[in-house]
């Protein structure tokens, strides 16, 4: 058996679909059978509330008396693309206020229209024949607008990596707060309600599907940016007319630490044509599974620490080398439930007829990383090889003369086997000779916790050890730890003017 | 009940709280302290009944004591329950409901104000 969208249509319009949440149809299925649920379902309505920092939205102004052709465009303070002739601009989530920097970003001018206040628009032109005027300042409200659409090129992750932190440190991600030594866990996702996870090969989603997007009724483009559905990592591109939406599904954030993103509430209807949707639709948070990845690696491949279940996450709490550690969801499961069960009442009541997509999404694509055609500067392009070290048992004397010498104001300490021990610096030194104590040798005062650098590591790596830890050399060493150079403020500055900066 | 106590440290470093402890006989649960060179403040919790007899106990040494009724403010209408305060709060304070409601425990509360930058909504804040 199987029944076409017109059917479908057709029932909704008499008014005798029978319309379920993806969360009712796991039970459906399970209750029926698969080909009972066909029978009994015409429509599953999927729905995710959560942090979609890749948001934003065309906004048309109309023209000023006299006309200006905008360049730089700012509202409230938030600089919007002024790329797009006279009186359209696009503003992004992400970007952020020239005043409030991370309390305030186009994800918030993006709710205060939406929620009625009235935002500045300021713009400058260099003025021309046919636009005479140069800068413009005016309030707007969202009605003043010829057009707000919102156009998102990436919302709706299929599914998205966990996130945890094994350094001793605490890290401000956009994946939240994450406690030093494997201190939480956060996670992000619908998991069962999951528009594209109740999709997987993409049959129902596609063009021109219609869709909730934050409160109205709004389409799917196509699909979205980093569409990565071969590895479960499905995104969709879509659009709704602002001027429907509400500020129960949309809201702006500020993740500590990292910036402004914007909360999103996105449902799909998914029309149940066969036994294959039946199938893809009892999906449930057991079935599907993320990794969790270690942040604090601060490389593109970060680290499995293990894999785990959105059953697991939502549970509280996931074991990780045998001790429970809580859980921390950062989008609303609760908001996700509220977004299906009002495209329910859409579907049931008429307001939003289904439709299959007028194009396909390509269901098994693999998303590339950046193709880097130069490799940014590393370690040990600009290192000081000619680095002067210190043994351990030398006495605190001899560390003087050598920091006198060689001019430095850093001495790796190394063993008899030449393998780093411990740092000492000009001032550990000063300090032993001011207060003249029990020390004697260099082990006595050196400190032992080394903060060290890899020879191929990027620069840009190094410069992140040097601020957090408030340091300004670290020793480079190669894999088996013996001390192979030093890289000092001093030698950042070769890439002020050089070749790496052009 | 939870106190705040303050006190400065310039006159003889007196150890306050034990000395409040073997005066009273009270054992205080010290939930934080932050305390340097000049000045120091600590979150206590000592039973109802002994609070009277422990806030008297400690301003007579000099320290100022203040009763703290709640713990961090919760605004609900800025909160869209997505609980990246959970995980990170070392009292436990937030919790879901069976409807996925952000529930906190605001007796739980010790003002360590760690949820407060967590907060993607900015929907938690000291109190004044």
């Amino acid at each position: 058996m199987h029944k076409t969208i017109g059917q479908i249509n057709e029932r909704i319009r008499e008014g005798s679909a029978r319309v379920v949440t993806a969360e009712e149809m796991p039970g459906i299925v399970a209750e029926l059978g698969e080909e009972g649920a066909l029978k009994e379902v015409d429509v599953v309505t999927t729905g995710t509330f959560g942090a979609m920092c890749s948001s934003g939205a065309f906004l048309n102004f109309g023209h000023a008396e006299p006309p200006i052709r905008m360049e730089r465009i700012w509202l409230n303070n938030v600089e919007a693309y002024g790329g797009l002739a006279a009186v359209d601009t696009y503003i992004g989530a992400t970007q952020q206020s020239d005043t409030l920097q991370a309390e305030y970003g186009g994800a918030h001018v993006i709710e205060d229209l939406v929620a009625g206040k009235s935002v500045e628009l300021r713009a400058s032109s260099h003025g021309t024949d046919c636009y005479p005027r140069r800068t413009i300042t005016t309030e707007l409200l969202l009605e003043n607008l010829n057009q707000a659409i919102m156009c998102n090129p990436r919302n709706a992750y299929q599914r998205y990596n966990a996130a945890t932190n094994t350094t001793d440190r605490a890290l401000h991600t956009y994946m939240g707060t994450l406690l030093p030594g494997s201190g939480n866990v956060t996670y992000s996702g619908a998991g069962v309600l999951n528009p594209l996870s109740n999709d997987p090969k993409l049959r129902l989603i596609g063009s021109g599907v219609p869709i909730f997007l934050c409160g109205a009724p709004g389409m799917v483009i196509g699909e979205g940016t980093q569409h990565s559905p071969a590895g479960g990592f499905g995104t969709l591109m879509v659009t709704g007319d602002m001027k429907q939406m509400s500020q129960e599904y949309l809201r702006a954030a500020t993740m500590t630490g990292y910036g402004v993103t914007l909360y999103v509430g996105l449902g799909v209807p998914l029309p149940v044509l066969d036994l294959d949707v039946v199938r893809a639709t009892a999906v449930r948070d057991e079935d599907i599974s993320v990794d969790i990845l270690d942040y604090g690696v601060p490389s593109r491949s970060r680290p499995t620490v293990r894999t785990a279940t959105y059953a697991e996450l939502r549970s509280g709490s996931v074991e990780i080398n045998g001790e429970e550690i809580r859980t921390s969801p950062l989008s609303s499961f609760r908001r996700a439930r509220k977004v299906a069960l009002e495209l329910k009442q859409w579907v049931e009541s008429g307001k939003m007829p289904l439709a299959l997509p007028a194009r396909a999404i390509d269901p098994i694509k693999q998303n590339k990383p950046m193709h880097q055609s130069k490799k940014g500067p590393r370690v040990l392009d600009i290192m000081d090889r000619s680095v002067i070290t210190i043994g351990e048992t030398e006495e605190i004397r001899t560390a003087a003369k050598k920091l006198l010498k060689g001019e430095t104001n850093h001495l790796p300490v190394v063993n008899e086997k030449g393998i780093l021990v411990g740092i000492v610096t000009t001032f550990d030194v000063s300090k032993a000779v001011a207060n003249p104590g029990k020390a004697h040798l260099v082990r006595d005062i050196m400190k032992t916790k080394v903060i060290t650098a890899a020879p191929d590591e990027s620069v840009d790596i190094a410069i992140q050890k040097l601020e957090q830890n408030n340091i300004s050399a670290l020793p480079v060493i190669d894999s088996d730890h013996r001390v192979i150079a030093l890289l000092t403020a001093i030698h950042l500055g070769k890439l002020l003017g050089g070749r790496w900066l052009k | 009940m939870k106190l705040l106590v303050t006190f400065s440290r310039g006159k003889g470093r007196k150890p306050i709280i034990a000395q409040v402890v073997r005066d009273t006989g009270v054992l205080i649960n010290v939930e934080r302290a932050n305390i340097d060179s000049s000045e120091g403040e600590a979150l206590i919790d000592v039973p109802d009944e002994q609070c009277q007899l422990v806030r008297d106990s400690m301003s007579g040494l000099g320290a100022k004591v203040r009763i703290l009724e709640h713990g961090i403010i919760y605004n609900e209408s800025e909160c869209v329950d997505c609980g990246a305060c959970i995980s990170i709060c070392p009292r436990e304070v937030f919790c879901f409901d069976a409807d996925w409601k952000l529930q906190y425990a605001d007796e739980k509360c010790i003002l360590c104000g760690k949820c407060i930058d967590a907060c993607p909504h900015r929907a938690l804040n000291l109190p004044l």
